[in-house]
């Protein structure tokens, strides 16, 4: 199915089964522990050996020599994996490291060697017993440094700088100006399940129970990196334990468990370690941001600059921190670049948001800090310069735009009216209390995705699609589409979902999964609902599908009917033809949060947060509201205390496990609220829905940062804002 | 992790012996740290002596009108007790701003005392650091650092005690009960359990090969208002960046402690006679030979104020 014009009234519209907030149908599997996951197959890898992984001392350099006389010697070892036994590798398309180092080093922690045993224990004592001597070789590590040397970089199809009227003339000449520099830190995925694989081969065959959010391009990669046909890569992903963009690419966990199971002859499991998650690991990189505001005394903006500075490896890819800034605020005259410097850190790359997450942490103080210099109420700046158009482009229209909607709900919701212009001036006891906002932007792409519908005789609708589960709600958002499309109630319908056997999909990324993905159900159902019409001799175009019969004029004849001779099958996919390059296509909201800050301690503890979204069509409300909570908190650790610390001297993330990289906990979050605008956007898909997984990571540490200075009247911008910098500035307290 | 044998003892007098008779073995009762540290190589002791079940787990009165806590007296416990609520409450405040749950159920009064350090560097066995292998240098010093010490250490380790336990120990005066494997046994200040650094940072307290602890000692209460402020960059589940362990006398004398500026609990008996005089002052005395970093030296402001919040609670 061809979607290249805006979609008109469909099934979907009836909105029996889509837009409810129903329960997760994986949820009992998770909560009862019978959804196995990638380290836990002994059903189908019964007698899997254990994989452990040993990583690269050093950041930069060689390996010298390499003794494994002990290593192979110790009880249980079976195999041992590395660069110089491994056989010639090809690199995948989506790593920009090798996966398997040796003799080169690239970064630290990379996988040099894999041991497997017998038990865990006995690949873990003998992974300690690999003897290495290394030539290290200098590196870059600070991006404060690499900077000056960072040259322009776009990224997929989005150039490296764009310009529009006379920024520099336009700023010069600004009755108000802001010009400030802001940082945001290296950040890691940090998610609950690490990177884990069990690989069998079963001769030249190759299956993989993973841990994995874009099956296809997996199986791509791990064919490329092994050198063998894609058609003999069975990969298989059904549960994901956390993904945040980490798991959006094979891992070393894959490779060295299939070239592990080939050593040694049987399956073979890897769990990466945790502390190598931090360095083996992709992470979102550092970046340094300059953001250059200039307006009108009544607060329109004239000039509007962002550029940009992050790092990665050789042949690596820049930190897209200014791409919001083309599209979200009004002004004549605009600048954005984007610089990346070669680093020799760990590979940066996705996370949660890439792009915009970092970019709206400083978008959204540097609008707050022109806020106060012209005297105006943040929300009501951000009301003056919104935009229906483009700004670089106005003759192209947002598809759906009701930023100015979210900001006025949220600020009649969250009592902002109560909030004091002047910072300091409210106190609860030892705390200072604080009020900030941010809007919140992030595009919706889309992505072209398939599946496969089956109607068999006891009336079962199955749904087979490689698309992902990552924690998302996919499996019951597919599930609610094919009932609403078929008419039949939830529990009627089956849904199997991210095995490389099945219909190619959207995957899960960059918000696009949830309505690319259901969008590719559809168009497999339109197929399936014209079959079973065929097949009924019923006119297809006046059927009805609904309560679990088919009607068309004075017929109304059992679903179950038209697979009476045998099981009815359809497979589509939808393709997307051009409307979102037509129309820009964007998903908003606004972040209200209350913090109150230690007057002594400069402790900042949260106090409520509130989102208001608009993203099209929510599908399921309750997996939705999940996944802007969920990234509200991801955003309230990259406002308060993640930061990947870097060492500089020997080029690496010192802080490698969860005692030390701190992420939220449950008394970091006291209060979150959701609310989702009544919209569907006609331009987005047949299903008129977005995504909000990432919406809701972007602007939410700003409305923090915000809310930190309105509390303090310290302005803070590096992050995290950690207390030792609020400290400086903040007086003895009375 | 090395393989390593293991055996459960049914008395201290047989861990003891036990002990003594393999100088590679190491005691093990909650396991929270030791077992994290061994599977990564950072602790590999060839022989585990479990002292679990040496009925070392009551919380008795003394004669004296103290408190007598068995070495295995989990913290969750600890914290609960009645008397230590009503007459340490300083101390049950610190247990319960440690940790988690989960691990306070698990961890001993003994082996909270007992832990290694968090830095960092110490945990990574890729870096030189000479509490794990002496003589190979400090990566902290000049390396990330915003956790490690601003007093006490040395130059050739900046690490700091992790506990908040020990910090209200150190306050509360308490003192370690212990036997040696030839069944002696000796009482020892909590202030001289652990030890400075100095050039041999792997010595981590007085504690003789093989000797076990068997209690930790409160002496009688000392009445006052008792606080533990413990400042972090999370609300929960973090390591203190500075922790401050108080009793104020409605005199305005007292006592203090901090956590997490030092390689030990940080008291001295000079900083405690100018509280009176209040934080400023007590401050300055507990840092007058600091040698704070570039990225640690907030903790000594830091220190300052949040014993200034504690001591204008104190006084209501």
């Amino acid at each position: 199915m061809k979607f290249d014009t805006p979609a008109t009234t469909n099934p979907i519209d009836r909105l029996q089964v889509v837009g409810q907030p129903v329960d997760r149908i994986d949820g009992r599997y998770k909560t009862t522990g019978t959804a196995h996951y990638a380290y836990e197959r002994q059903d189908a890898a019964p007698d899997a050996a254990y994989g452990h992984v040993v990583g690269a001392a050093i950041a930069k350099g060689r390996i010298a020599a390499m003794d494994l006389t002990a290593a192979k010697a110790a009880p249980g070892v079976l195999a041992i994996v590395t660069a110089e036994t491994a056989g010639k590798l090809g690199k995948g398309e989506y790593n920009t490291a090798t996966l398997l180092g040796g003799p080169e080093i690239e970064h630290y922690h990379q996988a040099v060697a894999l041991v497997v045993a017998e038990s865990f224990e006995q690949a873990r004592d003998a992974a300690a017993l690999v003897k290495i001597e290394y030539a290290p070789a200098k590196g870059a590590y600070d991006l404060a440094v690499a900077r000056d040397l960072a040259k322009p970089s776009g990224k997929d199809d989005e150039p490296a700088d764009s310009r529009v009227g006379d920024f520099d003339g336009a700023f010069a000449a600004a009755a108000v100006q802001l010009d400030a520099i802001y940082t945001t830190p290296d950040q890691a995925h940090a998610m609950m399940e690490p990177h884990a694989t069990t690989a069998a081969w079963k001769g030249d065959a190759l299956s993989l129970w993973t841990s994995n959010q874009m099956v296809a391009w997996s199986v791509g990669d791990v064919a490329k990196t092994l050198g063998m046909p894609k058609d003999k890569v069975h990969l298989m992903s059904p549960y994901v334990g956390g993904g945040f963009g980490g798991k959006l690419w094979v891992r070393a966990d894959a490779v060295l468990a299939a070239l592990g199971a080939r050593a040694a002859r049987r399956p073979v499991k890897v769990a990466l370690q945790r502390p190598l998650m931090f360095n083996n690991t992709t992470h979102r990189p550092a970046t340094i941001q300059r953001i250059r505001l200039g307006a009108t005394k009544d607060g329109r903006l004239t000039a509007i600059g962002h550029d940009s500075w992050s790092g990665d490896l050789p042949g690596g890819k820049p930190e897209t921190a200014i791409m919001q800034t083309r599209l979200l605020y009004a002004g004549a005259n605009r600048l954005t670049r984007q610089r990346l410097a070669e680093l020799d850190l760990p590979e940066g790359n996705s996370m949660r948001a890439p792009g915009e997450a970092p970019g709206m942490m400083a978008l959204e103080v540097a609008m707050d800090e022109m806020a106060g210099k012209l005297g105006l109420d943040p929300v009501e700046f951000r009301l003056r310069n919104d935009t229906q158009v483009d700004p670089e482009h106005p003759g192209r229209k947002f598809s759906q735009r009701q930023l100015t909607e979210c900001l006025r709900m949220g600020a009649e919701r969250f009592g902002w009216a109560r909030r004091k212009a002047r910072p300091g001036e409210v106190r609860d006891g030892r705390w200072l209390i604080g009020l900030g906002m941010a809007a919140a932007y992030r595009g919706a792409p889309v992505v072209k995705s398939a599946a496969r519908v089956r109607l068999d005789a006891k009336g079962i609708v199955t749904v087979e699609t490689d698309m992902t589960d990552i924690g998302t709600g996919s499996y019951t958002i597919i599930a609610q589409t094919a009932a609403e499309m078929m008419g039949v109630p939830l529990h009627r319908v089956m849904v199997r979902l991210a095995d490389s056997k099945f219909p190619v999909s959207a995957g899960s990324g960059g918000q696009f999964g949830a309505n690319s993905a259901t969008a590719g159900v559809y168009a497999a159902c339109v197929k399936l609902r014209d079959a079973v019409t065929g097949k009924l001799g019923l006119n297809a175009a006046a059927a009805e599908f609904a309560d679990g019969k088919v009607r068309s004029g004075d017929r109304s004849i059992a679903l179950v009917e038209a697979a009476r001779d045998g099981e009815l099958a359809a497979e589509d996919t939808i393709e997307f033809g051009g409307l979102d390059k037509k129309y820009q296509i964007s998903t908003f909201g606004g972040y209200f949060v209350e913090v109150g800050v230690d007057a002594a301690t400069a402790e900042v503890r949260i106090r409520r947060m509130l989102a208001v979204c608009a993203a099209g069509r929510i599908l399921n409300p309750k997996s939705a509201r999940s996944q802007v909570i969920g990234a509200m908190t991801m955003g309230a650790g990259a406002a308060l205390m993640e930061e990947l610390a870097v060492d500089t001297r020997h080029g690496f993330f010192v802080n490698h496990d969860l005692a030390a990289y701190e992420v939220p906990v449950h008394a970091d979050i006291p209060h979150q609220e959701v609310i989702f605008l009544d919209e569907t956007d006609p331009l987005s898909s047949p299903m008129k829905a977005k995504g909000v997984g990432e919406l809701g990571i972007c602007g939410v540490a700003a409305a923090i940062a915000n809310a930190i200075h309105n509390a303090t009247g310290v302005r803070v911008r590096d992050y995290p804002i950690t207390l030792d910098k609020l400290l400086k500035e903040m007086p003895a307290p009375a | 992790m090395k393989p390593f044998t293991y055996e459960r003892a049914a008395s201290p007098a047989e861990a003891a012996e036990a002990a003594a008779r393999r100088p590679d073995s190491k005691f093990i009762a909650g396991g929270t740290n030791l077992l994290d540290l061994m599977k990564l190589q950072i602790e590999a002791p060839a022989h585990l002596i479990d002292v679990n079940a040496l009925a070392l787990d009551r919380i008795e009165a003394t004669s004296d009108g103290g408190l007598r806590v068995g070495a295995l007296v989990r913290n969750t416990d600890l914290a609960a007790d009645q008397r230590v609520r009503r007459d340490y409450a300083v101390l049950s405040r610190a247990l319960l701003a440690g940790a988690s749950g989960q691990l306070r159920n698990r961890a001993t009064t003994a082996g909270n005392l007992l832990q290694r350090t968090r830095c960092p560097y110490f945990s990574d066995t890729n870096m030189a650091c000479n509490k794990r292998r002496p003589g190979s240098g400090c990566s902290a010093i000049d390396g990330i650092n915003r956790q490690h010490a601003v007093v006490g250490a040395s130059a050739a380790c900046i690490a700091t005690h992790p506990s908040d336990m020990a910090v209200a120990m150190r306050v509360l005066d308490a003192s370690v009960q212990t036997v040696n494997p030839k069944g002696v046994t000796r009482t020892i200040p909590i202030a001289e359990l652990h030890r400075l650094p100095g050039d041999t940072p792997n010595v981590e307290t007085v504690l003789e090969a093989g000797e076990l602890i068997t209690a930790v000692t409160l002496p009688k209460p000392t009445g006052g208002s008792q606080h533990y402020r413990k400042v972090r960059d999370r609300a929960s589940y973090a390591f203190a960046l500075v922790s401050v362990a108080a009793i104020v006398q409605p005199d305005g004398s007292g006592r203090v402690a901090l956590g997490g500026v030092a390689p030990k609990p940080w008291r001295l008996d000079a900083a405690d006679a100018e509280m009176p005089k209040g934080a400023k002052a007590v401050a300055g005395t507990l840092f007058a030979e600091a040698r704070p970093t570039e990225h640690n030296a907030f903790k000594l402001p830091l220190a300052e104020r949040a014993l200034a919040s504690v001591l204008a609670e104190a006084r209501g």
